[in-house]
């Protein structure tokens, strides 16, 4: 790691690099960032994991977590920024790593950063006649509900801004031709992957490309969080993906505990990860069911989500909730585990590996299914690295991004799995990736369950949970991806600014990849295969 | 008041919480001039409505998990009539409202609802639908469907239980068979249906 550092120092003799633990840090004047990006891109940084706005009060910014697909442990922060208030500009590095376009847009809807050189500056959230940017420091309420639809020419009014010679230039166009026939799919559907707005430019029965639109469940989280204590935004985490609800959670509790030196009771760790795991054999469970569902078998969805309560009992046993388990807290659990839980944990497992071979059974070898899944919808794995589709859909394209085994967090690195790898990227190999990772998730609670430690469950917090000052990053794997959780706190009892990273955002953009060439029948089917959630998208 | 009849699938008026809103609706029926001892036919076509109630899926977060476990084997809303989940308004008679709904999906949810035809009925499931729920201070969230639509069903918690859903169902379920239903009331409440004296959509 230290050559890697003095290398970059060396390479980039005007940025400013400190290394703390894992982490590098560079700031370089906002001129630069772009032929910095290429040194880092050069020196195998691959992989844009989050980009973050800020508003520094005096400044607008961004902070890049960048890291390299061959060694995802190492996390390298490029931050650049600038003064200027009214008419802020920064460089687009969308050229260099394919999540940065999102990333910019949604930026630029936040903060009102114009990225110079970005092909398709157009708000992503929210709508195009929404007066202000929210997550500045200095925005002032003031949009009513609208009750007219949004204007098509809104939506395709794409707009970039470039730099030539000193002097801007605007150029708008529309995202779709006059010949194209586009076909609206949503944001209120019959697929069972939430209220995205997909809208796609179709030849004959192809597609030629889709653009999504987002923001229809956009919640505001992180600007709430800006104002929310530290114990509640535990709350807004799990209502994030709430699949993966726990996990999220989890994400945040760690964050929270390594920035005040906690460190929860080894108890805490196991059951968080048991849960954790439940979690994700839930949330795998529906996945597979509505991707069925959207395949046109109802029969396996009724069947997963049967499965599916088994995993909600047990939930609601020792935490109270069924879906929303509200368990992790900073510093260990809420409460003690039920007493049965480890009952009744030990016998799910052989009744869930007995279900997943009759699903095997039921879909996995059905002509039809199979013939729909296999050759459509391939990710390489050089998309999925410079797109961030991480989870079981990158590792479907053979991409190693499992959290769980590059930075073992609670007790995964006590246990043996496997991470399950394929090489195809196709949507077959998506499909089966899920069902195998339930198989890997029940090892894992099998090899924890009847080893969990006695005694104390948390340890005590203050009344007020204040962080210290500083920037802090958590990265946790949840069912869709990596999840990560960024804070920056100025030593108050409510952060300064939160970004969540969210998996299925940049899913959503693999979507946008492999789309194009095949069947608009496809179309609801490859989106299942990536299972994206759409609240978390939009946060 | 008597509320007679108003079982289902034997489940008594008896059993059921919230009789007096019912009983208060009955009420102020009959004052604006509606006749609630309803004729023959109505009870018919009431009881043919009632027992096949075709929801709309509006499900845009959280608590639209729970209304498919409403609708997967455990909760099974089949048995009461409802499993025709139906994805154009124009065919369906309840829009249930499930999860958050923000600005930019405010203006879609009442086309929706506009679409569908009469009569037609409304639910919103979980604190999110009914007045914006732990986003309330959010800056791009309703803060409750009731600002643009009317509701004639509430279903508190975050997300309600499948159990919870299910009872909405059946409260739904009920108010629909002491209508009359050649005479609907416009509004969803007891106080607007009387002062509108019930000149409902009757085709
Ligand atoms: S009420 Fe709670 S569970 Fe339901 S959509 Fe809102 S936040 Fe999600």
């Amino acid at each position: 790691m230290e050559t890697t550092s003095s290398r970059i120092a060396a390479a980039l003799d005007y940025a400013a690099v400190a290394v703390e633990g894992n982490t590098t840090t560079v700031a370089v004047p906002w001129e630069r960032a772009h032929e910095a990006g290429e040194a880092l891109r050069r020196e195998g940084y691959d992989y844009l994991i989050d980009m973050v706005g800020v508003d520094g009060g005096d400044t607008l910014g961004v902070t890049c977590y960048l890291s390299q697909s061959e060694n995802p442990a190492h996390v390298l922060k490029l931050k650049y920024s600038t003064t200027e208030r009214e008419r802020p500009r920064l460089t687009s590095l969308h050229d260099l790593w394919g999540t940065a376009n999102v990333y910019e847009r949604e930026i630029y809807d936040f903060f009102g950063i114009v990225f110079i050189g970005h092909p398709d500056m157009r708000r992503i959230f929210l709508r195009n006649d929404w007066k202000g940017y929210p997550l500045r420091k200095d925005y002032v309420e003031r949009n009513d509900v609208p009750l007219d639809n949004e204007r098509i020419d809104d939506m395709e009014r794409v707009c970039t801004v470039t730099l030539e010679m000193g002097q801007e230039r605007e150029a708008v166009s529309k995202l779709f031709g006059e010949e194209e026939y586009v076909v609206n799919f949503g944001p209120q559907h019959p697929a069972m992957h939430g209220v995205l707005h997909l809208r796609a430019s179709l030849d004959g029965e192809q597609i030629r490309s889709i653009d999504p639109v987002f923001g229809y469940i956009h919640r505001g989280m992180e600007k709430m969080c800006e104002s929310y204590t530290y114990p509640q935004i535990l709350h807004l985490a799990d209502r994030l993906d709430y699949l993966s609800g726990t996990m999220n959670r989890h994400a945040v509790c760690l964050l929270a505990e390594k920035a005040l030196g906690l460190e929860a009771p080894e108890k805490a760790h196991y059951v968080r990860t048991i849960l954790d795991e439940l979690t994700r054999i839930a949330s795998h469970l529906l996945g597979w069911g509505c991707m069925a569902m959207d395949m046109g078998a109802i029969t396996a969805f009724v069947y997963g989500m049967r499965d599916r309560e088994k995993v909600m009992d047990i939930f609601e046993e020792t935490a109270g909730g069924r879906l929303m388990a509200g368990y992790g807290v900073i510093g260990g659990l809420a409460q003690d585990i039920h007493p049965n839980f480890q009952k009744r944990v030990s016998e799910f497992i052989p009744y869930m590996r007995k279900m997943l071979r009759e699903h095997h059974l039921l879909f996995t070898g059905n002509p039809i299914a199979r013939g729909r899944m296999e050759g459509v919808g391939r990710l390489t794995l050089q998309q999925a690295v410079s797109l961030g589709v991480t989870g079981p859909s990158g590792r479907a394209s053979g991409w190693h991004n499992d959290m769980r085994k590059i930075e073992p967090y609670a007790a995964y690195g006590k246990v043996d799995f496997e991470e399950v790898m394929r090489s195809d990227g196709l949507t077959f190999d998506r499909y089966v990736i899920r069902l195998d990772e339930i198989e890997q998730s029940l090892r894992i609670i099998e090899q924890l369950v009847d080893n969990i430690p006695s005694g104390a469950w948390a340890v005590k917090t203050k009344p007020v949970v204040k962080l210290p000052e500083g920037e802090f990053f958590q990265r946790v794997e949840n069912a869709r991806g990596q999840f990560c959780v960024h804070v920056e706190s100025r030593g108050d009892k409510s952060p300064y600014r939160v970004k969540f990273r969210s998996p299925s955002l940049t899913l959503v953009g693999g979507l946008k990849a492999i789309a194009p060439g095949t069947k608009v029948a496809d179309l609801i089917m490859l989106g299942a295969s990536l299972d994206y959630v759409i609240p978390c998208i939009d946060r | 008041m008597e509320v007679k009849n108003i079982r289902i699938k034997n489940i008594p008026h008896e059993e059921f919480k919230d009789n007096e809103y019912l009983e208060k609706y009955v009420a102020q029926l009959r004052e604006g001039g509606v006749n609630v001892v309803v004729g023959a036919l109505s009870d018919l076509i009431n009881w043919g409505r009632s027992n096949s109630v075709w929801p709309l899926t509006f499900a845009t977060s959280c608590c639209g998990i729970e209304f498919m476990c409403v609708g997967a084997a455990r909760a099974d809303f089949a048995r009461f009539g409802w499993e025709v989940t139906r994805n154009s308004p124009r065919q369906a008679d309840v829009l249930m409202v499930f999860g958050t709904i923000v600005h930019k999906m405010a203006p879609v949810l009442k086309r929706l609802y506009e679409q569908m035809a009469e009569p037609k009925y409304v639910m919103a499931v979980g604190s999110c639908a009914i007045g914006g729920g732990p986003f309330k201070s959010s800056y791009h969230v309703v803060k409750g469907v009731e600002e643009i639509i009317p509701v004639d069903v509430y279903v508190p918690g975050c997300p309600p239980r499948p159990d919870a859903i299910l009872y909405g169902m059946l409260q739904l379920e009920r108010k629909i068979k002491v209508q009359n239903f050649f005479r609907l009331p416009a509004g969803p409440h007891p106080d607007e249906s009387s002062k509108t004296e019930g000149d409902g959509d009757n085709e």
